[in-house]
């Protein structure tokens, strides 16, 4: 397949892991910033070929687990509303909120899709004019420019029965906020591509600036994890702190100006929690004013909802990279990917469900 | 495979009065026995159907008298959409139950069936269907000797139902089961996975390739006789449906107390398959199958075996992926394109397609 195949190339995967090998002369920690990142180093198991100096630290960008626990239960909330179609990405279906998940409600009766697009939701509310139709919009800057498109639509074409409950999230000032924190261990940032794609990388030269840290524009196919490794270490080693785009073949200076405009438009930026970690200023984006008739919080009244996340879980110190996975005392205990405690357990792409495989596997190996 | 013509078939005078399934087809009365008589029985004909008693008698002290014991297996089937390329929910009614028996290593022999039908649905479509089973079942060689249907009211149902039953024969010294692989055994899929979810999950989703896939629903049992040929110490045979290769292995590795190493790059995928799940988020080792078993085979006779499923029109792709071995018990790794190792983990429910 073209520009897939080309780039898990096992003779090149190689050539790249011999040359991190040759210039790694130190300890290095370093953040993959995406979720699909993390996934593609799980599947291709890139963290078992690196040199023992360099430990890759699983970032907060996987949506499933950054998505505020408040908001999982509005989710809830509003799903369990009778005459609601509840639409959403498929893997936001098993994350627990305070006592229930989306699946849960589904078996007591609720109306919920998995779609691929916001845009099928719109066409299920198009399609069913009695019917309220609520998208989950999760995700990060990628996601976002489908979801501000299916919102533009339902307010172009007058589709009022169409509503969206929003929680997207940010990339830059994520890495300013891990920077900042007094435990942070982390020396060199791998950059979301496809976030990339969209937003550019011109707000990255500025952070690599100011807390010293290089920030490597990565893909996500092996060759490109591999390549965003080596370049990042070559920056470590020479004590330098640069942004660079290893992802050209996707990902220019300026991004995807079209879509930024959507963007801008629809949504606004707002101060956002993340699960596990805590309020990040000016971190997230919500429907701005002219399409408040749209935003399902409004719509819904969902304003009093009460949280518990389960005491037991340390996912926020995992998702800052503070903590493993196997050093939460409820790790493979009270929390296993069949019955999770924090979202980090759920995806597979989360850092303790990742690890719960790869561990048990590590286990019997010796 | 499949070269059955459903455009073709007419519906058989008097059920045109009625081009709709109504409440009264699964009541027992005039219009069931229309629908038994014009419908099922000419479809299914056999010596022990076409007596139309209340239940099929059977002579099993016959079917034993070599000293086998009798498989016996049960299976629902509730797909959606009812059609899709490849075939249809009878090919995978009559198909799913003849390969459940058969993974036993069993001669299928008898198959029951119970239809429920939802008010509305349309005669000619089950028409259809009923007749891809009649010729599905007189592929694979086994008789539908009885049946039964109800009819639910509209909206309790999804269409159509179908429940199949059957029965076999497993041969005197044939002992195929989950528990028996063994370190040093060889792992053998017979031919390229994931066909089958992906035909469903493009209809479903709408998703169109230049070159569409088909399900690859079959009748797996000659190939079975035809393995049992080369050797009847096969250790286990089993069919990856629902879940995939990954969830049918897991069972194996967990049931035998062995670990299983798979090799990536020897894994048919076909391109389609490939291109879709990178495009659906999926994984193609869940990916359901339903004309494809997995055999865990002395390493020994592995070559010869391989050559033997090559030549059956069901195992022309058939492959060595890996292989049992003692470490990891309980567990599946699979050796990564680019050397290195990842956990084929079971999956707890559904496959989620993931966000980013």
């Amino acid at each position: 397949m073209k520009y897939l195949e080309e780039f898990r190339d096992p003779e090149l995967a190689k050539k790249l892991l011999d040359e991190i090998k040759a210039v790694t002369t130190k300890d290095w920690a370093i953040m993959e910033v995406c979720g699909g990142q993390t996934h593609s180093i799980i599947r291709n198991g890139i963290d078992q070929l690196l040199p023992d100096e360099i430990e890759l630290i699983h970032g907060p960008g996987c949506p499933v687990c950054v998505t505020p626990l408040e908001l999982i239960d509005k989710a809830l909330a509003i799903a369990a509303t009778p005459n609601v179609i509840f639409c959403s990405f498929g893997d936001m279906l098993r994350v627990p909120g305070s006592d229930k998940d989306l699946f849960r409600i589904k078996s007591e009766g609720g109306d919920i899709r998995t779609v691929y697009s916001p845009l099928d939701a719109l066409k299920f509310a198009r399609e069913n004019p009695d019917k309220e139709v609520v998208f989950f919009g999760v995700g990060f800057e990628t996601t976002a420019p489908a979801n501000a498109m299916a919102v533009f639509q339902a307010k172009e074409q007058g589709i009022e029965n169409f509503s969206m409950l929003v929680s997207h999230v940010l990339v830059p000032p994520a890495i300013a906020a891990i920077m900042e924190s007094p435990t942070n261990r982390v020396q060199a940032f791998l950059a979301a591509g496809h976030v990339c794609s969209i937003m550019g990388y011109e707000q990255y030269p500025p952070l690599s600036e100011k807390y010293k840290v290089p920030i490597i524009v990565t893909g996500f196919e092996p060759l490109d994890v591999l390549e965003g490794i080596r370049r990042a270490v070559i920056q470590l080693e020479n004590g330098k702190f640069e942004t660079e785009n290893a992802y050209q073949r996707i990902v220019t200076s300026e991004g995807n100006t079209a879509a930024q405009k959507m963007l801008e438009s629809v949504f606004e930026t707002k101060d956002r929690a993340w699960r596990g970690i805590g309020v990040i200023p000016e971190s997230g984006w919500s429907l701005s004013e002219n399409y408040r008739d749209f935003d399902a919080e409004y719509k819904f009244n969902v304003t009093d909802i009460e949280t518990h996340e389960s005491p037991l879980c340390k996912s926020g110190e995992v998702l800052q990279g503070t903590i493993k996975p196997h050093e939460c005392p409820a790790f493979g205990k009270e929390c296993t990917p069949r019955k999770p405690l924090g979202a980090t357990m759920v995806s597979s792409e989360g850092a303790c469900a990742a690890y719960y495989n790869y561990g048990r596997f590590a286990a019997t190996a010796k | 495979m499949n070269d059955l013509d459903f455009e073709s078939w007419v519906c058989p005078l008097p059920l045109r009065d009625y081009p709709k399934i109504v409440l009264g087809h699964g009541g027992g009365g005039k219009l069931s026995n229309e629908l038994v008589e014009n419908l099922f029985v000419p479809a299914f004909s056999n010596e022990t159907l076409d007596k139309l008693s209340d239940s099929a008698s059977l002579d099993v002290a016959e079917l034993l008298k070599d000293g086998g014991r009798l498989s016996y297996s049960t299976d629902s089937f509730v797909v959606q959409p009812l059609f899709f390329r490849g075939g249809n929910i009878g090919n995978l009614a009559v198909n799913g139950t003849v390969n459940d028996v058969a993974m036993a290593g069993a001669k299928p022999v008898y198959l029951s069936c119970g239809f429920i039908i939802e008010e509305g649905f349309e005669v000619e479509s089950l028409g259809k269907i009923v007749n891809t089973m009649g010729e599905q079942a007189r592929l694979a060689e086994v008789q539908i000797v009885t049946g039964d249907t109800k009819v639910v009211d509209k909206g309790k149902g999804d269409g159509l139902f179908i429940n199949t039953s059957g029965i076999g024969v497993i041969p005197k010294d044939v002992n195929l089961a989950p528990n028996l692989a063994q370190p040093g055994d060889v792992v053998i899929v017979s031919g390229e996975i994931g066909l089958h979810g992906i035909a469903i999950m493009s209809e479903r989703e709408g998703l169109e390739f230049d070159a569409p896939v088909e399900s690859d629903c079959a009748n797996l049992n000659f190939l079975i006789e035809e393995m049992l040929e080369v050797t009847k110490e096969i250790r286990v045979i089993r069919d990856p449906t629902r879940g995939g290769i990954a969830s049918a292995l897991n069972e194996i590795a967990k049931s035998s107390n062995v670990g299983i190493v798979l090799e990536d790059s020897k894994i048919p995928v076909p391109q389609t398959v490939r291109s879709a799940c990178e495009l659906l988020g999926l994984d193609p080792f869940y990916v359901a199958n339903e004309g494809k078993l997995l055999a865990i085979v002395p390493r020994e006779k592995s070559e010869e075996m391989l050559e033997t499923m090559q030549k059956n029109e069901f195992g022309k792709e058939s492959a060595i992926i890996g292989e049992v071995v003692e470490q990891n018990s309980g567990m599946v790794v699979a050796k990564t394109g680019i050397g290195g190792t990842r956990v084929v983990d079971m999956q707890l429910g559904e496959q989620l397609p993931r966000i980013c």
